[in-house]
């Protein structure tokens, strides 16, 4: 028994002295020991970000040498660094107009379908009808159904009421898509609100209208922030919804329209594009760097949506 | 002009209109005796969204299922002939026998290499740091990918200096040049490979929250009984994760059934890389055929089903025990 406890207390000590060594050489000698794992990590962090270091580095090149050298090769001397590409993506080939158009595409698309959910979610939250349960397992259902089932019909109707093209359209359009994810991420999230806060504010007198907008909204600000992220880099990226909308419209066509068509006409001059393709990624990256919490959630809320 | 009326419209007009509808229908409430307010208010509430999903997706699917059974222009009922096409078609054949290739690599790469760097990154201090890189790909859209991975995958004949990231690798290795997206044995893993690039911080950060899920304590025990690092994934992780592995691999699933965007950027279909929702699209806008490419649409609706089912069973699952 006493055997034991001497032991024991020894490796307590051995442990306390290790702790004051480790200040140096131990923490070196153990950083050392797993220098493989630190290796194979550096070496993922380099493969990943290396294509887009690669695009960065290309873009601020000439023209001519992006097209005949490699972009590696813009760091041996004499440099040549320029803003060509910038310029000649900006004026020459539309990418000012259609980041303006992206703007204008993404922000309602953004607000319109988060506050029409909602509304929405405060009903299935909080609010006793014949019906609910029912009806919100049909939007669990409708989050999955891919959105090329929907875009003939809905095309058509389009063509005929000369929403084609239109801005209002593709809000529209984003709204009804983006709709049963922002359905069921709210209704959750507001469903977790305390009870008895809800009792209170209506015995002061609040109406359903100052309990939405000055107690749900304001408690819920981590989730609708995290959903307005989602759901704008969702439509921010988009290609298929404003390519059958807006696709043949080029004043109003968002970027991803703008520099898609450009890969298929320039064809061999694709190279010029890494500019075009740097200025679509720039809003998207400054969201990612600073607001990396929310991004991150909203992306993986995200897990369920079609 | 026309653009300062569009800010103004996008910044004020929309949210106002928002707002405007909440206090319309609060007023509309109020003049109702006090009793029937409670029964009309939840539909007031939730109108927006129901005529929004009836108009844009419930309503445009049945069409869909419908609009497949005519042809191209809709004017005449032609029966299966339309899945008749897609299901003998070689174009159509080959471009499903890609989604199966999409389906697979897609979701196994992603979850493999997700749970690895889950596992990797948990074991040192810069944890947070490592994961960013690897997610910061999930910020770019597929078209800007697109553009970065054709800068990567750039060939030029082997006399030339190689321009492209990759072609320079292998060059500088003394192998020759290859056209990787021309190539049909390269081209279709090199089209996945832009997925995975994309989607493996996802998978990653899911995985990772499960693994914190894990307690310390059935990890310790089983190091203690003498399993190797190996044995420990294989045995005790990956078993304990199960759950969190299918809503990922779900997720991949319904993208990789879904793919258009990097293949119609890259080579739009080109060289025996086509894909069902870019074969779609092209019977929709190059031939105008709406009966093909509604057909097309519901073949992906039918695959994508049981996802569909998993999901609300799923959530039937998690309101039980709430």
């Amino acid at each position: 028994m006493n055997h034991t406890i001497e032991q024991e207390s020894k490796a307590a000590r051995n442990e306390m002295l290790a702790e004051n060594g480790r200040s140096t050489s131990a923490r070196l000698l153990k950083f050392l020991q797993r220098t493989p794992i630190h290796l194979v990590i550096v070496l993922i962090a380099v493969i990943w970000m290396l294509p887009t270091v690669g695009l960065l580095v290309s873009s601020f090149r000439p023209a001519h040498l992006v097209a005949t050298t490699g972009w590696w090769t813009a760091f041996q001397t004499p440099f040549q660094f320029t803003l060509d590409l910038y310029r000649e993506a900006i004026s020459a080939n539309g990418m000012g107009q259609s980041f303006i158009n992206s703007l204008f595409i993404a922000i309602p698309a953004t607000v319109i379908p988060i506050m029409i959910a909602a509304f929405a979610a405060y009903a299935f939250a909080w609010m006793e009808f014949p019906g609910r349960d029912l009806l919100f397992v049909a939007v669990v259902g409708l989050l999955v159904v891919p959105l090329q089932a929907s875009l003939i019909p809905v095309l058509k109707i389009y063509n005929r009421l000369g929403l084609t093209g239109t801005f209002l359209g593709i809000w529209l359009a984003h709204t009804g898509f983006g709709l049963p994810f922002a359905v069921y991420l709210l209704r959750n999230f507001f469903g977790s609100l305390p009870r008895d806060m809800f009792d209170s504010a209506y015995l002061d007198g609040a109406t359903a209208f100052t309990a939405f907008f000055r107690l749900v909204l304001p408690l819920s600000i981590p989730a609708i922030a995290s959903l307005v992220i989602f759901q704008f880099m969702w439509v921010w990226n988009d290609l298929l919804v404003a390519l059958i909308f807006l696709g043949g419209y080029p004043d109003v066509a968002p970027m991803t329209v703008t520099i898609s068509n450009l890969v298929n006409s320039l064809g061999g001059g694709w190279q010029l594009l890494t500019a075009a393709a740097f200025i679509s990624m720039m809003l998207p990256l400054l969201i990612f760097f600073t607001l990396q919490r929310y991004f991150v959630r909203g992306i993986l809320a995200g897990s369920v949506k079609g | 002009m026309n653009r300062l009326v569009m800010a103004l419209i996008v910044i004020v007009g929309v949210p106002a209109v928002m707002v405007g509808y909440v206090a319309l229908i609060e007023w509309i409430v109020g003049k109702f005796p006090f009793r029937t307010r409670g029964r009309i208010r939840p539909w007031l509430w939730i109108a927006p969204m129901v005529s929004i999903l009836l108009v844009y997706l419930v309503y445009p699917t049945i069409n869909t299922i419908y609009l497949s059974f005519f042809n191209a222009d809709s004017s005449q009922y032609v029966g299966l002939a339309n899945y008749q096409y897609v299901f003998t078609n070689s174009a159509m054949l080959d471009s499903m026998k890609n989604n199966v290739l999409w389906l697979i690599l897609l979701t196994g790469l992603t979850v493999t290499f997700g749970l690895l760097f889950a596992v990797l990154f948990d074991r040192v201090s810069y944890e947070a740091v490592a994961k960013a890189f690897v997610f910061l790909p999930m910020a770019i859209s597929f078209v800007a990918a697109g553009v970065i991975w054709k800068l990567m995958y750039d060939y030029q004949p082997p006399a030339h200096a190689q321009t492209g990231t990759l072609n320079a690798i292998v060059t500088l290795f003394g192998g020759q040049p290859i056209a990787w997206l021309v190539n049909r044995t390269t081209n279709n893993p090199a089209l996945i490979w832009v997925g995975i690039w994309v989607w493996t911080g996802f998978a990653m950060v899911i995985l990772s929250a499960g693994l914190k899920g894990i307690p310390s304590e059935i990890i310790d025990a089983a190091r203690v009984d003498g399993a190797t690092e190996w044995q420990i994934l294989r045995f005790v992780t990956v078993p304990m994760m199960g759950s969190t592995i299918a809503v990922v691999a779900t997720t991949m699933v319904i993208f990789a059934l879904k793919a258009f965007d990097i293949v119609y950027v890259m080579t739009n279909g080109n060289f025996g890389t086509d894909v069902v929702a870019n074969r779609m699209y092209k019977e929709m806008f190059n031939f105008t055929n709406f009966g093909r490419a509604s057909a097309i649409a519901v073949i992906l609706l039918i695959a994508i089903v049981p996802v569909m089912l998993f999901n609300i069973r799923r959530f039937r699952e998690q309101e039980a025990i709430r």
